[in-house]
């Protein structure tokens, strides 16, 4: 059975690290001192050493990312810090539990991102939705401020307000400018032109907290756990049909059988595991007995499918494939920011087949139009939202083909009401009363 | 200048362009006209971040979170993503729809609550997530609702 390795969360079982006395008494900010008395260069090769990859859901090396911003000396422009905080994928929340049990580790990563890219500013993008992390984060932030660990670093805790596309980097800093959410064109990229046209980088919360230990046992050390490609821990959510959903931290390369069966406990009700979403939702689906593989990015990528944002929800036999179809094609309808036509009309389209195909109003041809309308939002948007919502639709249909083609040939869904996901009122069905059978 | 103004002037003062404020600034409107944004609240944000009221209506109409509409006295929102609807989240969403005599989008007749949904609150491991006024009450059961809304119509 898998086991629990916690680096991220190490020390907030038996400590209240929320508080800075706490954190303190198990080293904490040492680790701060420890990197501003190392040059910015040995600080990023600690760092390249550990082959530390984003816990975001794209997986780019860490210090590939923090060498490509120039030193403000050289570009001529302050260079900054954003920490994503928006945590909004369906499946993930895990940023969550970093924020509200180990704000200092993370709030003591970012300083030290910051001093590896000389930042005197660090802007944390949480979404608006945690409130209460919020509370927990500021407070740790003023405690820090006061006791004069933040230096001469700004540090701005800035709240979102609904918006999943701001998860998007250029989405969140144009959201952190003042506008509307939406993404940019790329390139430039952040790191070369960010907030404020300024050189920028972006990382995950958990990429962040994961440098205070980097920096503590050294990137080489750092690089002997996991497994190649996807070297030390990370903090896997799970949910859904399971007896014991929570965040584990975990080393990489853990079995997902394992994760469901060993730490998350089994399928509840001796029910048999139908599929897996891997890494959030925005991943292509896994059946149940693809899960014989590690929990790492080349494991996945093998299986075409991905870490994500590690969110892992389970679900059981009495789901039904068309209505989780519906159910994440109308989140991404819902979120879709609209600048891309492909993203905005074709998630429309696609939550509409598929309410056909539920309804038993479908012929056998709009399966293939469904996958068309799918193909024609790949690589055509500024960003992935489109594109993964495509691409998770598209795989519930190549991996259940079977169940969508008894839709069409029965006439209506096998599963009706016994299916856990029927009927189920999304956000974009109340605004848009026309989506809502009477 | 109003006091609302002085508060969102200084609380873009961390920014290095003020406009980053706009949407802090729409937060204590919305806080201070009674959880919603009606026009003169726009205007108002502008002013105090010497933004135009038609830039601050295209931030404040892009975010789920602000109201460009009154809503009841409180908000009650369920999450019904799959995480959530695959353990029971659209039966906590009836048990309220039931219980208020509403549909989401709604508010009851007295004005005491809205009820709506939501996507993904991030609290997937202990969900049915419901959101009561911004505090998360993980989980919620169909047989919690009926004292959640009595305690929401005393309170």
């Amino acid at each position: 059975m898998a086991d629990e390795l916690q680096m991220v969360l190490a020390g907030a079982d038996e400590r209240d690290l929320t508080k800075l006395s706490e954190y303190r008494a198990i080293g904490g900010y040492a680790l701060l001192e420890k990197a501003r008395g190392m040059s910015r260069e040995a600080v990023i090769e600690e760092i390249s050493s550990a082959s530390l990859r984003g816990r975001g859901g794209a997986g780019f090396p860490m210090g590939r990312k923090l060498s490509l911003v120039q030193p403000p000396e050289a570009a001529g422009k302050p260079t900054y810090v954003v920490a994503n905080a928006d945590e909004s994928e369906p499946g993930s929340f895990k940023d969550r539990e970093i924020m509200s049990r180990v704000p200092h580790r993370f709030i003591e990563g970012c300083l030290i991102a910051a001093h590896a890219i000389g930042s005197a500013y660090v802007f944390i993008y949480i979404r608006g939705e945690y409130l209460a992390e919020y509370e927990v984060l500021r407070a740790a932030a003023d405690e820090a401020r006061d006791a004069g660990v933040l230096g001469d670093v700004t540090l701005v805790i800035h709240r979102g307000a609904g918006a999943y596309i701001c998860g998007e980097e250029t989405a969140l800093l144009d959201s952190l400018e003042g506008r509307r959410g939406q993404p940019r064109t790329k390139p430039p990229f952040p790191a070369i032109q960010g907030l404020y046209a300024s050189p920028t980088v972006v990382n995950n919360v958990e990429t962040l907290a994961t440098l205070p230990p980097i920096i503590e046992m050294g990137g080489a050390e750092y690089a002997k756990l996991g497994v190649p490609d996807s070297r030390g821990t990370r903090l896997v959510s799970i949910s859904g049909h399971v007896e014991r959903p929570g965040n584990y931290e975990i080393e990489n390369g853990t079995s997902l059988r394992d994760l469901i069966y060993g730490l998350g406990g089994g399928i509840p009700g001796g029910r048999a595991l139908k599929a897996v979403i891997p890494g959030g939702s925005s991943t292509v689906i896994l059946q149940g007995d693809e899960i014989d593989v590690g929990y790492d990015f080349n494991s996945l990528l093998k299986l075409n499918t991905a870490m994500g944002s590690a969110g892992v929800v389970a679900l059981d036999d009495s789901c039904c494939m068309v209505q989780l179809g519906i159910r994440i094609s109308e989140f991404y309808e819902h979120e879709s920011c609209g600048k891309c036509t492909p993203c905005r009309e074709g998630t429309r389209w696609m939550t509409q087949i598929l309410r056909r195909l539920e309804s038993g109003e479908a012929v056998q041809s709009e399966l293939d139009l469904l996958l068309d309308v799918c193909d024609r939002i790949n690589g055509k948007c500024l960003c992935p939202l489109g594109e993964t919502a495509a691409v998770a639709v598209a795989s519930y249909v190549e991996k259940f083909r079977a169940e969508f083609i008894a839709h069409v040939d029965q006439g209506g869904c096998p599963f009706g009401e016994s299916s856990p996901l029927h009927d189920v009122l999304a956000p974009v069905a109340v605004h848009s009363p026309a989506a809502v059978p009477a | 200048m109003s006091s609302l103004q002085d508060e969102i002037r200084a609380a873009a003062e961390p920014y290095p362009d003020k406009k980053s404020a706009v949407m802090g600034g729409l937060r204590l409107a919305q806080n201070e006209y009674g959880g919603w944004l009606p026009p003169e609240a726009l205007v108002e944000v502008a002013e105090a971040l010497d933004l135009t009221p038609a830039h601050v209506q295209s931030v404040a109409s892009f975010y789920d979170m602000y109201n460009l509409a009154p809503t009841g006295e409180h908000v009650v929102e369920v999450c019904t993503n799959v995480s959530c609807a695959l353990v029971g989240a659209q039966q906590v969403v009836d048990a309220f729809s039931q219980e208020l005599g509403i549909r989401p989008g709604e508010t009851s007749e007295d004005g005491k609550v809205t009820l709506r949904t939501i996507e993904c609150a991030g609290g997937c491991g202990y969900a049915p997530v419901v959101v009561l006024d911004h505090r998360y009450r993980e989980p919620t059961r169909p047989e919690d609702v009926r004292a959640i809304v009595e305690e929401l119509r005393n309170g």
